[in-house]
């Protein structure tokens, strides 16, 4: 008998059969449904409400308000309190302005490797570095999902990427992200698994993993998975999720495979996206000098506590650019505080930014604060669509938390590496 | 008869449904859809016209206005080389025919068509153009008129 793929086993079981063939469409239980202030009670409840019936399992949703957190604007604001109701009278594990769902999902305990789980945003791939086959749908689909407990899916081919080697100094996974957004493009995922592998992603962090993950929704594809390791369970274990070692979580050898990519993580550069799309990937030392106004660490892919660290690790000792605005919207409350605790925060309230607030912000671009015509903005963030962050002709450069660090200082597009030498042992 | 309203590739959520309206209803969003990359696109697009598009449609947001706001607008169906893979749950579950079709390369903007959504076939200028079959469990969908009329369906059965 061949092997199976880790994808195949995670649905399996969620499925209750002994084995799923790619290609074949499924219906599988849900473990756990992730839903934010947007696409969540002020769109599902009036369907649960047409339908005429309750939540399947209100232990097994999770509740996070992110995308109109501050509640900057009046529409904003009511949905904040629309979705504060929700929760307390649907009584689900609610996380009110604590960060960003992807983010606080696992810090809070809530995901374990094996589990199948639906997200109602587009970057519930991030919840695959934990071994979970977390995926995103829109508000009707969650609806039935919150319905039934139950919601059907494709069975994917895995396309293996592995990164061989080790990443060198100033090069993090963002830049394996840009690079694979720019080789692949960004239907390259084909709504398939996506699977990491090889020695350069086994030496990652968890957070680090996490943005590999969440930024398998730009390669297009349903989920980025990570098979978990000892790396996977001390996280989850600090954070109290009760996960249990499971060896059997991973791809077998000689599982069939739709696609098996391997690149040389020794041999990136740090990399920079030019507007207006992910997949306009390039070497920072190929990127135009332009100059920029504003550099942008946010969002669930690029200011988590890993970000941050790295972030100042460039800004330490350093001042911004004249004329430029450096914005810093740390990824979770608990992230931010631990950045705090270690002298983080300082360095960037040292360098004269502007701290926001823990939620999607200026990525999402859903309240208040947007980019203003003509600005120029080198961001941490996934997406570089045009209009997204703010008016449409305002450019967004993609890049690594480090690489926007180095900008901001030097005011136009500017490797990293160049600031290493000032790296403080952590 | 209806018209082709034609795009390239790569159309995402943001264009489809502009962030800074998402806090709005639909009539705001679909107000402003495809505004960034065709200005007239909700003031002339008429009741059963057609969308045909390139490659990754719906690139982006798990947002489903962006598939509310064609079908707002009188959106018929949405004809692309391929789907962001949530933008095409969400179509369907709206009730928005969304149809893969890989000969569609040569389809013009404005040219009058009609489609055939039991045959997958579009008809464009008296030429037949054969469009792939929609999977069958996302036909029953589509023949309810979405998930939610298909869900109060079953709930209905099961209790009779």
């Amino acid at each position: 008998m061949t092997g199976t793929t880790l994808a195949q086993k995670i649905i399996a079981r969620a499925a209750g059969r002994q084995n799923v063939t790619p290609g074949e469409v499924v219906t599988v239980g849900v473990d756990l449904a992730m839903i934010h202030d947007s696409g969540g009670p002020r769109r599902v409840e009036p369907i649960l409400r047409e339908l005429g019936v309750g939540l399947w399992d209100a232990s097994k949703v999770v509740l996070i308000s992110d995308h109109f957190v501050p509640g900057d604007t009046e529409e904003g604001a009511r949905i904040l309190d629309l979705t504060r109701d929700w929760a307390s009278k649907r009584g689900v594990a609610f996380h009110d302005g604590q960060g960003i769902c992807h983010v606080v999902l696992p810090e809070r305990g809530h995901l374990k490797p094996g589990m199948l789980v639906v997200g109602g945003d587009s970057h519930s791939p991030t919840g695959g570095a934990f071994g979970a086959y977390m995926f995103g749908v829109g508000a009707t689909e969650m609806a039935g999902v919150l319905a039934t407990g139950e919601i059907w899916l494709k069975v994917p081919e895995t396309i293996l990427i592995e990164w061989s080697k080790q990443l060198r100094p100033g090069v993090v996974a963002k830049d394996i992200m840009l690079a694979l957004c720019g080789r692949l493009g960004m239907d390259g995922g084909r709504y398939q698994a996506v699977e990491y592998t090889g020695d350069a992603i086994a030496a990652l962090s968890m957070q680090e993993r996490m943005t590999l993950s969440n930024m398998a929704a730009e390669l297009g594809a349903q989920v980025g998975l990570i098979a978990p390791d000892a790396t996977t369970y001390a996280f989850l274990d600090a954070a109290g999720s009760g996960a249990v070692e499971d060896a059997s979580l991973r791809t077998d050898r000689d599982a069939s495979l739709g696609e098996h990519h391997v690149f040389n993580a020794a041999e990136l550069a740090p990399q920079v996206a030019a507007p207006h799309s992910p997949a306009n990937a390039m070497a920072v030392e190929d990127a135009p000098r332009i100059s920029l106004d504003i550099a942008y660490i946010g969002a669930c892919t690029g200011a988590k506590y890993e970000d941050l660290k790295n972030a100042a690790a460039i800004l330490r000792g350093h001042s911004l650019a004249p004329g430029m605005t450096l914005l810093i919207a740390p990824s979770s409350k608990r992230d931010q505080d631990r950045a705090k605790k270690e002298g983080i925060m300082r360095v960037f309230e040292e360098a004269g930014a502007r701290i926001l607030p823990n939620a999607c912000g200026i990525c999402a671009g859903y309240g208040a604060d947007r980019l203003a015509a003509e600005s120029r903005c080198i961001s941490s963030t996934a997406r570089n669509f045009k209009g997204r962050m703010g008016d449409p002709t305002a450019e967004v450069w993609l890049a690594s938390p480090l690489t926007v660090a180095a900008s901001a200082i030097a005011g136009e597009i500017a490797d990293p590496r160049d600031y290493l030498h000032r790296r403080e042992v952590a | 008869m209806a018209r082709i309203f034609r795009f390239g590739d790569n159309v995402d959520t943001d264009q489809l449904a502009p962030g800074q309206y998402m806090r709005a209803g639909i009539e705001t969003i679909a107000a402003h859809c495809l505004e960034s990359v065709r200005p007239d696109f909700a003031s002339s697009v008429r009741q059963g016209d057609i969308v045909v598009a390139g490659r990754n449609f719906g690139a982006g947001s798990s947002r489903e206005q962006a598939a509310e706001a064609l079908k707002h607008l009188g959106v018929a169906a949405v004809i692309a080389e391929s789907f962001a893979g949530i933008f095409y749950r969400n179509a369907i579950n709206l009730g928005l025919p969304a149809i893969v079709g890989s000969k569609i390369e040569a389809v013009e903007d404005g040219a009058e068509c009609e489609l055939d959504l039991e045959t997958s076939a579009l008809t464009v200028e008296d030429e037949e153009i054969a469009l792939e079959p929609i999977p069958d469990n996302l036909k029953v969908l589509l023949k309810d008129g979405g998930l939610v009329p298909h869900l109060k369906k079953r709930f209905a059965e099961a209790q009779s």
